[in-house]
């Protein structure tokens, strides 16, 4: 198998269109930013853009959709991990904040 | 040293120098992982100002992630060129790359010395600690990408650069990409969550 597969790399016509959706991607985030209406549901409007562009730019711009899946375990083994480590934190942390708060309300109840 | 000479393949028939890039980037994910994790657990948590509402210049980012998204876009047109061999527009492409980076390292100097100047250093408070060395280590990257595609724009433009050294021109390109990438997630996740 070669190790690099040139032919099958997009043409500058993807590319072109790739930057064209990641440009309007970010138009849409920062408009999200800024419009009052869509506070209410701006964490997990900004995460999936966020997510969507970084997909854009590692499968099209770094070849991952078509070069070895081997790339893309090495690739995303890491980045897996990363999240669940990141998740775990933010678990473990906010989580105990959480788990206190419960636990001072309670006792006060009582 | 002819190009078959050059590139030593794996057993898997891959390119060991891509392989082992792709396990470099893997590591990379691990490093700011960590940054970002770091910043989102301390966030909130500062005891005094300036607090990032105060101080984070949003149309001002927006601009940097263009540049940087746009240099990306740079970036496979170089690599498109070396494969085919038109040295022109390589050099050409590269150039506007490593440009389009130095403008981002600008902004980010330029936005560094007004946040110290509004009174945030690394000492000031958690929020100042962990937003400089998160994306002071991001700048570092920038930095050491923009030197990788300077010195390859000196190759193109010694005429070195053709199709046998796609693969060199795709890793520098991966790196490249994974630093827009990590700047996509930072840009999210710091100055538009707050």
């Amino acid at each position: 198998m070669p190790e690099t597969r040139e032919h099958d790399h997009p043409n500058v016509g993807t590319y072109l269109r790739v930057a064209a959706i990641l440009v309007i991607l970010t138009v849409l985030e920062v408009g999200v930013f800024y419009v009052p209406a869509f506070h209410a549901v701006l964490v997990p409007t900004l995460l999936a853009l966020s997510a969507v562009k970084f997909a854009l730019v590692v499968l099209f711009y770094m070849h991952l959709k078509m070069d070895s899946r081997f790339f893309s375990f090495l690739f995303g083994g890491p980045l897996l991990l990363a999240v669940v480590v990141l998740v775990a934190l933010l678990f473990l942390f906010f989580g105990q904040f959480t788990l206190r708060g419960a636990g001072v309300a309670g006792g006060g109840g009582g | 040293m002819t190009h078959a000479a050059a590139v030593h393949h794996t057993s898997m028939g891959l390119d060991s120098r891509k392989m082992a890039f792709w396990a470099f980037i893997g590591s990379e994910c691990l490093l700011f992982g960590s940054l970002i994790s770091t910043y989102l657990i301390y966030k909130g948590k500062s005891v005094v100002g300036p607090y990032p509402h105060d101080i984070l210049n949003i149309p001002f980012t927006s601009v940097s992630t263009f540049d940087l998204l746009m240099s990306s876009l740079m970036m496979v047109l170089a690599l498109a060129a070396v494969q085919r061999g038109d040295l022109k527009w390589a050099k050409i492409w590269l150039f506007a790359t490593a440009f389009l980076g130095i403008l981002f390292l600008g902004g980010q100097v330029y936005e560094f010395s007004s946040f110290v100047r509004e009174g945030l250093t690394l000492q000031t408070n958690l929020f100042g600690c962990t937003f400089f060395v998160l994306t002071g280590t991001h700048g570092a990257h920038v930095t050491v990408g923009v030197l990788w595609l300077l010195t390859l724009w000196v190759r193109a433009l010694q005429g070195k650069l053709g199709p046998a050294q796609a693969v060199t021109v795709e890793i520098s390109g991966l790196y490249w990409h994974f630093v827009d990438v990590v700047w996509i997630v930072i840009f999210t996740l710091v100055y538009l969550i707050q």
